[in-house]
């Protein structure tokens, strides 16, 4: 199978043909606040920017400065207290839990600094997670799973369990995780973070591939050559975008 | 792929799950034990009851059967009553009384009863007193049937002759009704107790051994209504027509029986209780400590798409199996304990031989495993919803600095 072949087996979103289209990712007027005690904490202070499809951003910015806020609104895990967030036209932040669920499962992949994968299944089950839980069958699963993990260079580890797997590894079969349901959009929260910088750097091409064959791709990164490796930054602090270099 | 998430999540902590299905098994066992004595003692006394199909007894006014030595006259008029009635199909007179087993001195004179059983003169033919395990039935003159414990007493098998009597007289020192009685078998009685010798003699022979007390007198007589017909209306209808006898159907037993065993049900169904919230509260703090220790997983598989329900669903399933895979060994365990404890209670003085505390039927095994089953799903119901209920954002984002 030839690398067009498996990425178009594996169903990475074409973003060549979205160019000049309505952006992927609207962000108007976005805040978000939390009660800490007796206090508010203004974790978002009136965010706006767009994202088109296919386009690979990098959100960077000390800590604190609202990132990850940022990355849990786009990924309907967080609603915001005031202002939008439209995905594909959607208003992620009006959506009920059940509507909500069903975006995060089929519109959008999530890559964590952590990995987070079921110690207790296989690769192979990690990835299939997904796609049981939208109701595909358990052999076509089986074989998007294989077709996944082998895009990612795993294939012949796909009966390992994640304690059986380096770090980066465990990041790949995460990432092979997140394309499980061809989202349109892949978030990653520091999916560096816990690498070495050569593990680092095999992620980083991972996802420049995906981006080449046009998965629209946000990350939120502290990881300088990551944030490099996209087209578009955007600098965070204090909860607002501070500068958007396109 | 639930179900094997489920099971993989269990399996994750072997020693610990292994740990919690032993201790619901416990519980299980427990509660088994106490639904089968629930119910056991009553289904082994009309088992009993019912052993050879009589449904009726006579007895003397006021008493129960063989609630003292007190005897019904004028036999032969109440068996022609008894018999008078077509519904009756089956009568077996039976009479109770002494048998002195007497020992010979060593000079050739007597010394004294080597052994003092009871002794039941009855019908062989319509006996339902007793299974005969070695040899034949005591049909006619001076033979007997006797009960291991009477051998064991005596130290007499089947085939020898013993000089047996049925009374003797304090004043005169003497044995009355003294017969040379052959051992022609050995039997298994079933409302005696198992420690007392027992013999069953020919009615006729032991009414002439007991002279003027056994003659014409019953202690008991058990009656067989045929199938279809009313055994209460038979009963009203004999009580009637014959007032100096006490008649006993097998459901007024068993109501008496019930009455004095109410204290056993209610133990039984306080001890179930408690083996079962036992359980309950087992399930639910390891169902709980597990998921305390994977709210970041759960936030993650709801980050990724897993709905509430199918959290829900995950945690009751491993609450379930839990209780199941407890319930299912427990049984196994209750069967055994039950066995032990019976074998235990069964040397009760006074208690008949083939009486039995727990009583094993499938209703009760369905009835524990359905209750188990039923308290370990809702042993996940808190769990898991406070699974379900996890905020995603700021669970990932502690778990995270975590």
């Amino acid at each position: 199978m030839t690398p067009q072949e498996l990425a178009d087996a594996v169903g990475v979103v074409d973003g060549a043909g979205r160019r000049g289209a309505p952006p992927l990712i609207r962000v108007a007027g976005v805040e978000r606040d939390y009660r800490m005690g007796e206090e508010t904490v203004h974790a978002l202070r009136g965010v706006s920017f767009d994202v088109a499809a296919g386009e690979w951003l990098a959100v960077v910015g000390p800590s604190g400065c609202g990132k990850s806020t940022l990355l849990n609104l786009l990924g309907a895990v967080d609603r915001p207290s005031r202002g939008t967030v439209r995905i594909a036209g959607e208003d992620v932040g009006a959506m009920d839990d059940r509507a909500a669920t069903s975006f995060r499962l089929r519109r959008v992949g999530f890559v964590f600094q952590r990995f987070y994968l079921m110690p207790m299944l296989t690769a192979r089950e990690n990835v299939e997670l997904p796609m049981a839980e939208a109701g595909v069958g358990r052999a076509e699963r089986q074989a998007r799973a294989r077709e996944l993990l082998a895009y990612v260079g795993l294939a012949p580890r796909e009966r390992h369990r994640p304690a059986q797997l380096s770090g980066g590894e465990q990041q790949r079969v995460a990432i092979a995780r997140a394309l499980a349901n061809r989202p349109a959009l892949l978030l990653a929260d520091e999916p560096t973070g816990e690498l070495d910088a050569r593990t680092g750097a095999e992620i980083i091409d991972l996802l420049g591939r995906l981006h080449a064959e046009g998965t629209t791709i946000l990350v939120v990164t502290h990881d300088e050559t990551l944030a490099q490796a996209g087209g578009r930054r955007i600098h965070m602090r204090d909860g607002l975008v501070e500068r958007d270099d396109k | 792929m639930r179900l094997a998430l489920a099971a993989a999540t269990l399996l994750r902590h072997r020693t610990r799950t292994l740990l919690a299905v032993l201790g619901v098994a416990v519980s299980a066992a427990l509660l088994l034990d106490m639904v089968m004595l629930a119910g056991g003692m009553r289904e082994s006394f009309r088992d009993l009851l019912l052993v050879r199909g009589y449904q009726l007894r006579l007895s003397p006014k006021g008493t129960l059967p063989f609630d003292s030595d007190a005897t019904m006259e004028r036999a032969a008029a109440l068996l022609a009553a008894v018999r008078a009635d077509p519904r009756i199909v089956a009568v077996s007179p039976i009479l109770g009384g002494q048998l002195h087993v007497l020992g010979a001195a060593p000079d050739g004179g007597e010394s004294g009863p080597a052994a003092t059983a009871f002794a039941m003169g009855l019908d062989a033919r319509v006996q339902g007193d007793y299974e005969l395990v070695r040899g034949r039935h005591a049909v006619a003159g001076a033979e007997l049937v006797a009960s291991p414990a009477f051998l064991r007493a005596t130290g007499a098998r089947v085939g020898d002759t013993l000089d047996v009597a049925a009374g003797f007289d304090p004043q005169l020192r003497q044995y009355a009704g003294r017969r040379r009685a052959v051992v022609v078998g050995e039997g298994r009685f079933f409302y005696t107790p198992g420690e007392q010798p027992v013999a069953a003699l020919p009615l006729a022979t032991l009414q002439a051994m007991r002279g003027e007390e056994g003659r014409d007198r019953l202690s008991l007589v058990m009656a067989r209504v045929a199938d279809g017909a009313d055994v209460e209306q038979v009963r009203a209808e004999l009580q009637r027509r014959v007032p100096r006898v006490s008649a006993i159907s097998t459901a007024t037993a068993l109501a008496q029986v019930e009455q004095r065993l109410s204290y056993f049900r209610q133990l039984a169904f306080i001890l179930g209780a408690i083996s079962l919230a036992i359980g309950f509260l087992l399930v639910t703090t390891l169902v709980t400590v597990s998921v305390n220790e994977r709210v970041g997983e759960i936030a993650v598989l709801r980050a990724i798409g897993v709905s509430r329900a199918h959290v829900v669903q995950q945690i009751v399933l491993e609450g379930s199996a839990l209780s199941l895979a407890g319930a299912a060994l427990g049984l196994a365990l209750g069967l055994v304990t039950a066995r032990y404890l019976n074998a235990i209670l069964g040397d009760f003085p006074g208690l008949p031989a083939a009486f039995a505390f727990f009583v094993f039927r499938p209703i009760d095994a369905w009835r524990a495993l359905g209750l188990l089953v039923l308290s370990g799903v809702l042993a996940g119901v808190y769990p898991s919803w406070r699974a379900a209920s996890l905020p995603i954002a700021t669970t990932l984002r502690e778990e995270a600095v975590g």
